[in-house]
């Protein structure tokens, strides 16, 4: 967290950096076209390394089978968990009261997750990542909606593109168990952002036979790498 | 949707399913769909396709009539407070517009995937023999329905999911649902909670915090992966049962439907 916290004084003390790195949220934050596909252009890819960002990241590997599934369900809770405590450590301007309530309820819900995936992965888990949000302007209140949407939506996909690749029945079940709490959170989300609109499951995320996406790890690991310093490979995650 | 897509994914389950087409090629399917008197006989061929694919597991089969039952209900429920005069406030319209299309986007996609399987479409009774007399006149009335209905079926195909273990690709679908009326979900209960008053009913689910205490049974469930997580984080035991929703038995969301369906 104090990672975190320096990176964000540094854009914030910055007016220029902060526009460049806005602008380069807004490109990342397309998680659907109209393909359906998931293109998050790296914020900060490895031939573009941004000069801003202290520290660099360890090579991570999920590992194989189920455990690879768990470690892999625990990268995604670790960002998502990191993401939400510094929506509440730094609030964005002009949060309301029922926001926050909300926000710390998805925080402590991730929180929860991250921990239980920790213990029950036990000496199997991998390290505690280290995130880079150094792309989020945590002031602003479109840019933490934005990527908390962003985060959401990632999360259900990735559960749901996880599931068949689970052997065991207790772990699919988690999963089942956690998913609809992330498509929850990401209908809310969404319902901040645009009320009262058919956005909480919306046509951009949705396909024609009204169902959320599945994606494979490969992909969304590529979709969520350029929000974690740490190089994570799962090329053997559920095999 | 993405014909594509879809038969790629049953070729990995039944490696003919092309081969049993009149033209071998997926050239060939592509052409006839492109002409017009094709057009007319691709539906047909396609269901045959799908429907042969899904009858490799009977245990499937009626997983997918189980799942097209609760959207048969789902859906005749919102095409009916829709359709009503006077019940939904034009605020909340496009919610209920957006959840209405998903269900009967969720019936076409079961019925045309079980083929000659698929059950008929039930005869509901909305009013729940008299429980939710109102339902179609009362604002209230049908937003508490609604929530109960979309936690169940999250609840519901949470419950399955284990049980398509062998068919992957069906369970991937399940889950692309599943999620889909977890969303649903959350946006009533957040209406709910506005419209009856009820602060305590947020779009997650706070220990059995619900409308029918049936459908809510057993979501205060503190133990996961067989580990009490009470205390976990120093989270409170609000948020932990938050973190994480219930499955339910087919048995038991049958029993909570049961007075729904009339015959």
């Amino acid at each position: 967290m104090i990672r975190l916290m320096k990176s964000k004084n540094n854009s914030g003390e910055k007016e220029g950096t902060s526009v460049v790195n806005r602008r380069l949220f807004l490109r990342s934050a397309g998680l659907a076209t109209s393909l359906g596909t998931i293109v998050i252009s790296a914020a900060c890819s490895d031939d573009d390394p941004d000069p801003m960002i202290p520290g660099t990241g360890d090579a991570v590997d999920l590992g194989s089978g189920d455990i690879g599934v768990l470690n892999y369900a625990y990268a995604l809770e670790q960002l998502e968990a990191a993401f939400y405590t510094q929506v509440i450590a730094t609030p964005y301007a002009g949060m309301t009261d029922a926001e926050k309530t909300i926000l710390t309820d998805i925080r402590d819900h991730e929180v929860i997750h991250r921990e239980f995936f920790k213990t029950a992965l036990g000496d199997k888990a991998i390290k505690g990542l280290t995130p880079n949000f150094a792309a989020i302007d945590f002031t602003k209140r479109d840019a933490v909606l934005g990527a908390a949407k962003l985060f959401e939506d990632t999360g259900v996909a990735a559960y749901n593109g996880a599931g068949k690749l689970i052997k065991d029945d207790g772990y699919l079940l988690l999963a089942g168990k956690i998913v609809s709490v992330e498509a929850r959170h990401a209908a809310v989300i969404r319902d901040l952002i645009k009320p009262k609109s058919a956005d909480f499951a919306g046509d951009d995320i949705l396909n024609g036979d009204g169902m959320d996406k599945a994606v494979a790890p490969a992909d969304i690991l590529a979709a969520v790498k350029g929000y974690v310093k740490d190089t994570i490979t799962g090329a053997n995650v559920g095999k | 949707m993405d014909i594509f897509k879809i038969i790629d994914d049953f070729q990995r389950i039944d490696g003919d399913a092309l081969g049993r087409l009149e033209y071998a090629s997926r050239r060939h399917f592509m052409n006839r769909i492109g002409s017009k008197v094709a057009q007319a006989a691709v539906p047909t061929l396609f269901a045959s396709i799908v429907n042969k694919a899904f009858a490799q597991s009977a245990g499937a089969v009626a997983v997918l009539n189980y799942a097209l039952t609760l959207e048969y209900l789902e859906d005749e429920f919102y095409k009916a407070g829709n359709a009503a005069a006077n019940l939904i406030p034009a605020s909340d319209k496009t919610i209920f517009t957006q959840i209405g299309k998903h269900e009967t986007q969720h019936v076409a996609f079961l019925v045309k995937a079980l083929g000659t399987s698929a059950i008929a479409k039930p005869t509901f009774d909305f009013k729940y023999g008299g429980a939710f007399g109102d339902v179609f006149t009362n604002y209230k009335t049908f937003v508490t329905v609604s929530s109960a209905l979309e936690d169940t079926g999250v609840r519901a195909y949470k419950g399955q999911a284990t049980a398509l273990k062998a068919d992957p690709t069906i369970l991937e679908y399940a889950l692309q649902v599943h999620s889909v009326e977890a969303r649903h979900a959350a946006v009533v209960r957040r209406l709910a909670a506005t419209v009856t008053g009820n602060a305590a009913m947020k779009g997650w689910i706070t220990g059995k915090e619900g409308a029918v205490p049936a459908i809510y049974a057993g979501e205060d469930n503190m133990t996961q992966g067989g580990k009490d997580l009470k205390g976990l984080a120093s989270k409170s035991d609000a948020a932990i049962s938050e973190a994480f929703d219930e499955p339910l038995s087919k048995e038991a969301v049958l029993a909570i439907a049961g007075p729904f369906i009339k015959a």
